[in-house]
C-alpha cells in the first residue's frame, strides 16, 4: 500500500516547522539583508535616485532656472544647503535636477546596451559558423572605433536631442556586453535542456530567449550594473565638452554643472556637487563590486565568493568572446 | 608563436579597411562640413577651398584618393589647422598623449600592484580594508572634478605647480596624477582580485613547505599569476588612457591626441578625424595582440589559436 510509504503527519508537521518554504529569491534577499555594506549602499542608492527622480515635486527646493546675481557663487549656507553658482542659482537643485536626467540617460541607455547586446551575442552563439564570424566581426570592428568619436557623430546625425542622447549612449556600450552573452551562448548550446527543448519541437526564437538568454542572466546583472554608471559618466563628459546642447533643456546635466562651476571653484572649498556625484558613484561601485548576494540572487546554492572568483569569472566570459 | 602573430597582423588589414571607409561614409553622412563656420564666407572663396582641398569631385572619386592616400600614410593638410599636415598633428599629438598616458599607466602599475598585493596578503584586516576603501574612493571620483581640485589647491592656492600647458616637468604633475587615480584603484582591485585566487593554490603551499620566505612565495610565485587580470586590463587601458585622457587635456590645456579627435569631429575636418581614427584602430589592434602574446607567456595554459 502506498499509505506506507507516507511519511507519518507528526513528521511532515515537524519538518514544515522546522523550515518554512523558501523560494531563490526570499534566499538570495535574505542573504543580501546580511551583508551591511550592500544593504546601507542600496539604501544610499535608492534614496538619492528617489530625490532626483522627484525633484520637480520636492517642497521648499527652490526653482533650478531661477537667477538672482546678487547672491551669486555663495558658499553653502543653510538656506542654500550646497551654495549658489555664479548667476545665484541654487546648486542643490540643480544637482537634483540634472541628476534626474543622468539617471534617466543612465537607465535607457543601458537599457538599450542590454537588448542590442544581449540579442546579437545569443544569436551569434547558437547559430555559429560563418553568422558568427561575421557578428562578431562587426564587434571588432566597431571595438576599433573611438567611442568619443562615434557618440559625437550620432549627435551631429539626429541633431542634439536627449532621446538620441540615449540612443547613442547605448549603440556605443553594448558591445562587451554581446561578447559575454556569446561566450555564454557558447558553453550552454550543447546542454542536454536546450537538447530537450529542441526534442520537444521548440523553435530557434524560443530556444535561444525562453532557455538559454535566462540562464546566461548572472554575468550579465554584472555587467549591467558596471554599464548604468559607466553611460552616466560619459553623459557628464559629453555635457562636459558642451556637446550636448545645454540650452535646450533649463535644468543640465551633472557634467554640465560642473562645467559652468569650475571657472568659479575658488569660492566654495569644495564644489558640493562633486561630493554628491561621487557618493552617488560610490553607491553604484559599492553594489556590485562588495556584494555576492547582489551579483549571483539565483545561485543558491553557492557560498558567497569573494572578488577573486567573480573577477576571473567575468574575465573568462570577456575572453572566450 | 610566429604564425599566430603574423595571421592576426595579416587580419588587422580588412578590419582597418572595413573601419577607414566606415568612417568616411560617417563622415560625409553627417550633416554640414568643414567650411560652415558662424562667418559666411563668400560662394567664390568657398568653391575655391573646395577646389583646393578636392571636395569638389564626385564621393567615389574622393574615397579613391583617401584610400590611396592612406596607404601612403598621407592624409593630407588638415582643414582646422590648413598650415599643417594630419601627419605632423597625429604625431605631434600622439608623441604628448603618450608620455602623459605612460607616466599615468606606469604611476598606476607602480602603486596599483603593491597595494593590491598587501591587502590581498592582509585579507579582511585592517590594511585591507583600508586599500578597497582608497580603491573604491579613486575609482568613484571622475577626473573632471579631481583634476580642476588640483589645480585649485597646487595652483591656485599653493602656488607650487604651473595650472596648465605641457612646458617642463612640473606642468607634467598634476595631468598624470589627475588621470592615474582611477587606474591605480582599478589596478589594486584586480591585482588583489588575482593574488587572492592564486595564494590559495596548491603550488603556492608547496613553495611554503619548502621554507621560502613570504616575500618570496608572494612576489616571485604568486605574482607571476596573480598579476593576469591586470594584463588583460593593460591593453584596453593603455588604448583608453591614450585616448580618454581627453578631459584632461581640455582642464591642462594640453595638446594631446584626443582633443585634436574631438576638435576635428566637431569641425567636419575629414582629414584629421579619419587620420586619427585609423591611428587609433591600428594602435588599439596592434596593443590588443601584444595583450594576447603576454597572456600566453604569463600563463603556459593558455593557447594561442
Amino acid at each position: 500500500m502506498s499509505i506506507g510509504l507516507r511519511p507519518p503527519a507528526s513528521v511532515l508537521a515537524t519538518a514544515d516547522r522546522l523550515r518554512p518554504p523558501r523560494s531563490l529569491w526570499s534566499d538570495a534577499w535574505a542573504r543580501l539583508k546580511r551583508n551591511r555594506v550592500a544593504v546601507s549602499a542600496g539604501v544610499f542608492l535608492v534614496v538619492m535616485s528617489a530625490l532626483a527622480a522627484f525633484a520637480p515635486w520636492l517642497p521648499g527646493l527652490p526653482d533650478p532656472a531661477l537667477q538672482d546675481l546678487a547672491k551669486g557663487a555663495q558658499p553653502p549656507s543653510l538656506v542654500h544647503v550646497f551654495g549658489t553658482d555664479e548667476l545665484g542659482r541654487d546648486l542643490l537643485a540643480r544637482v537634483l535636477h540634472g541628476g534626474r536626467i543622468s539617471l534617466l540617460v543612465g537607465l535607457v541607455g543601458t537599457l538599450v546596451s542590454l537588448l542590442i547586446g544581449v540579442t546579437w551575442g545569443a544569436v551569434a552563439g547558437y547559430v555559429g559558423g560563418r553568422t558568427d564570424d561575421l557578428m562578431m566581426r562587426v564587434v571588432d570592428v566597431l571595438y576599433a572605433l573611438p567611442y568619443i568619436f562615434l557618440v559625437i557623430l550620432l549627435l551631429v546625425f539626429f541633431s542634439r536631442s536627449l532621446v538620441m542622447l540615449f540612443v547613442a549612449l547605448g549603440l556605443v556600450q553594448w558591445l562587451t556586453m554581446a561578447r559575454i552573452v556569446r561566450g555564454q551562448v557558447l558553453s550552454l548550446k550543447h546542454q542536454t535542456f536546450v537538447e530537450a527543448a529542441r526534442a520537444l519541437g521548440a523553435s530557434d526564437a524560443a530556444i535561444i530567449f525562453r532557455h538559454i538568454v535566462p540562464n546566461t542572466l548572472g554575468p550579465v546583472i554584472v555587467y549591467t550594473t558596471l554599464t548604468v554608471p559607466a553611460v552616466i559618466l560619459q553623459e557628464a563628459f559629453l555635457s562636459f565638452l558642451g556637446l550636448r546642447g545645454l540650452h535646450r533643456l533649463p535644468p543640465p546635466l551633472h557634467g554640465g554643472t560642473r562645467r559652468a562651476t569650475i571657472p568659479m571653484e575658488g569660492v566654495r572649498p569644495l564644489p558640493a556637487h562633486a561630493r554628491l556625484s561621487c557618493c552617488a558613484r560610490g553607491a553604484i561601485h559599492a553594489i556590485p563590486l562588495d556584494d555576492p548576494a547582489a551579483r549571483h540572487p539565483h545561485r543558491v546554492d553557492r557560498r558567497a565568493r569573494d572578488d577573486a572568483g567573480r573577477a576571473r569569472e567575468l574575465d573568462h566570459v570577456i575572453r572566450q568572446g | 608563436m610566429t604564425t599566430y602573430v603574423l595571421r592576426r597582423l595579416l587580419l588587422m588589414v580588412p578590419t582597418l579597411f572595413v573601419i577607414a571607409s566606415l568612417t568616411f561614409v560617417l563622415m560625409r553622412l553627417a550633416p554640414g562640413g568643414p567650411f560652415m563656420s558662424e562667418k559666411e564666407i563668400p560662394a567664390q572663396a568657398k568653391a575655391e577651398l573646395l577646389k583646393r582641398y578636392g571636395l569638389d569631385r564626385p564621393l567615389h572619386e574622393q574615397y579613391v584618393a583617401f584610400l590611396r592616400n592612406t596607404l601612403r600614410l598621407d592624409f593630407g593638410p588638415s582643414y582646422k589647422y590648413p598650415d599643417r599636415q594630419v601627419r605632423d598633428i597625429i604625431l605631434q599629438g600622439f608623441r604628448v598623449s603618450a608620455e602623459l598616458g605612460a607616466w599615468a599607466l606606469a604611476l598606476a602599475l607602480l602603486i596599483g600592484v603593491p597595494i593590491g598585493t598587501i591587502a590581498a596578503v592582509r585579507q579582511n584586516r585592517p590594511a585591507d580594508h583600508a586599500a578597497m576603501f582608497l580603491a573604491l574612493a579613486g575609482v568613484s571620483i571622475p577626473n573632471f572634478v579631481l583634476g580642476p581640485t588640483f589645480v585649485l589647491a597646487f595652483a591656485l592656492t599653493l602656488l607650487w605647480l604651473p595650472a596648465g600647458l605641457w612646458m617642463g616637468p612640473s606642468s607634467r604633475i598634476m595631468p598624470v596624477l589627475a588621470l592615474s587615480v582611477s587606474y591605480v584603484a582599478y589596478i589594486a582591485r584586480l591585482t588583489r582580485a588575482g593574488m587572492l585566487e592564486v595564494l590559495r593554490q596548491d603550488y603556492i603551499r608547496t613553495a611554503r613547505a619548502k621554507g621560502l620566505a613570504e616575500h618570496v612565495v608572494v612576489v616571485k610565485h604568486a605574482l607571476k599569476l596573480g598579476i593576469l587580470p591586470v594584463v588583460s586590463y593593460l591593453g584596453p587601458a593603455a588604448a583608453r588612457i591614450i585616448m580618454g585622457s581627453i578631459v584632461i587635456e581640455q582642464i591642462f590645456a594640453i595638446p594631446g591626441l584626443g582633443r585634436y579627435l574631438v576638435v576635428g569631429a566637431i569641425n567636419r575636418d575629414y582629414t584629421l578625424v579619419m587620420g586619427v581614427v585609423l591611428f587609433y584602430a591600428s594602435f588599439l589592434l596592434v596593443l590588443n595582440l601584444l595583450v594576447d602574446v603576454a597572456y600566453s607567456w604569463l600563463d603556459p595554459r593558455v593557447e594561442l589559436a
